[in-house]
């Protein structure tokens, strides 16, 4: 029997492309759903308490802290994680320029840096160094000291720029 | 780090929202979950119901209606921050909310939950304090508005009964006005150390009406009436300028932490104010 104080809700969500309705508990928050449900490790749990921002991803294309929302929150929400972003062999041009600027060392908290800044140039895609690191606000690298992951991001949007024009 | 369990209700309508929560003693609404859902990771919060209000029509969107500025509870940071009514006619509150917390933050926060949780160090309480706005609020008893300059008790505490659950907050309309908001964050949380939120109407070079008010300063957003009352009427004068903002947490209890000691905090509050009224006389 259905625990009264648990209720499952039906949750549509549209993962990296792929739609599914599942019939979820209301105490589970997207970062679990995620990681435990959908095996999407990529996307990392940091801090666990809405500061680290390494477990952002996209929600209706808005960076999120997965952490700290409930995935019956979000129905027929579509969710994007770094999963989606790119392949090993074909980077999206976001991850191509943190390799390239390398704008990260232990990796840990890359996925919501990238994530973040996917967003942030979708919405610009020539922020300056100002708006980069307001753009970031919300994420913690404990290793890189930022200054490549700024220059990573200028570097990106000059690509993300350039391949529209071409595309 | 699981939650523990909890019912969870998704109400279409704000009548639907208000008969649930009665029928769940105990249950908290949620808006954006910023506040209520670290609250209860951290087991500080442990409701047996939420009701989530994001699926309420009622509560969503920004409009003019008659002589005020109706913003619905639900309205998150984001768009507030970049909403041309608000930016028309409440810049200063478009202002704040472009410094709460962070992008992920602001991306899912509402007005009407940043409210309700009525942090001493939240952006927002300074903002409708120094608009005169109204708290909009429902219960099973109706429908009431709270003066914002009532509504803030203490840390975490409102004027809202426990059954009530905020629809919109209103801005009463009167006219041209300068507005500023000037925060000084924490780096780490981003919490305001101080933030000085000030609205001024002129006559010429005189200051006809002025609402300053305060955060992060003491257990509650504060108006800030002796500085108020120095400015009404006058020509703000590098001297008053500097009398005024000197006074600008006189009658508070200014608190200290191991962030900033109360002195230094009352310090900043000073040359904050100070700094956001230069600007107001400049600008323009």
């Amino acid at each position: 029997m259905m625990d009264p104080s648990n209720n499952h809700h039906a949750v549509t969500l549209t993962v990296n492309g792929q739609t599914r309705t599942e019939s979820l508990p209301p105490n589970l928050l997207l970062s679990e759903y995620l990681r435990d449900h959908l095996r999407l490790t990529g996307t990392h749990v940091g801090c666990d308490t809405s500061q680290c921002g390494a477990c952002t991803v996209l929600v209706d294309g808005a960076a999120v802290k997965s952490c700290t929302v409930l995935v019956v929150q979000l129905p027929g929400t579509t969710i994007e994680t770094v999963e989606g972003l790119g392949r090993p062999d074909q980077l999206h041009p976001v991850q191509e320029a943190f390799r390239e600027a390398h704008a990260l060392q232990c990796g840990f908290c890359t996925p919501g840096v990238l994530m973040t800044a996917v967003a942030l140039l979708n919405g610009d895609p020539h922020p300056t160094d100002a708006e980069i690191r307001r753009g970031l606000d919300g994420i913690i690298c404990r290793c890189t000291g930022y200054e490549n992951i700024v220059a990573a991001v200028t570097r990106a949007g000059n690509g993300m720029a350039a391949a529209q024009e071409v595309g | 780090m699981t939650l523990g369990t909890f019912r969870y209700e998704r109400p279409s309508s704000l009548d639907e929202a208000i008969r649930q929560a009665v029928e769940a003693p105990g249950a908290r609404w949620l808006a954006g979950g910023m506040s209520l859902l670290p609250l209860m990771k951290m087991e500080l919060a442990a409701p047996p119901a939420l009701v989530d209000l994001a699926g309420v029509e009622d509560l969503v969107g920004v409009r003019e209606r008659d002589d005020v500025l109706w913003v619905g509870a639900m309205t998150r940071h984001a768009e507030l921050a970049l909403h041309p009514l608000v930016a028309r006619h409440a810049s200063l509150l478009a202002a704040a909310a472009s410094q709460v917390g962070d992008p992920q933050v602001r991306n899912r926060g509402t007005i009407g939950g940043s409210l309700a949780h009525a942090d001493p160090a939240a952006d927002l309480p300074a903002a409708v304090l120094a608009l005169d706005a109204t708290i909009q609020v429902a219960s099973p008893r109706g429908r009431r508005g709270i003066p914002a300059g009532g509504f803030f008790l203490g840390p975490l505490m409102t004027a809202l009964e426990p059954d009530e659950v905020i629809v919109a907050v209103t801005v009463p309309q009167r006219g041209a006005r300068r507005q500023a908001y000037r925060k000084r964050p924490h780096p780490a949380s981003g919490y305001a150390v101080v933030g000085i939120a000030a609205s001024l109407r002129w006559e010429g070079d005189r200051v006809a009406s002025a609402a300053v008010a305060v955060t992060g300063v003491a257990d509650h957003a504060f108006r800030a009436q002796r500085t108020e009352a120095l400015l009404t009427g006058e020509v703000l004068t590098d001297a008053l300028l500097v009398e005024a903002s000197g006074v600008v947490t006189d009658g508070q209890e200014v608190w200290g932490d191991l962030y900033a000691s109360a002195e230094y905090r009352r310090h900043l509050a000073g040359v904050t104010t100070r700094q956001v009224l230069e600007h107001l006389r400049a600008d323009g």
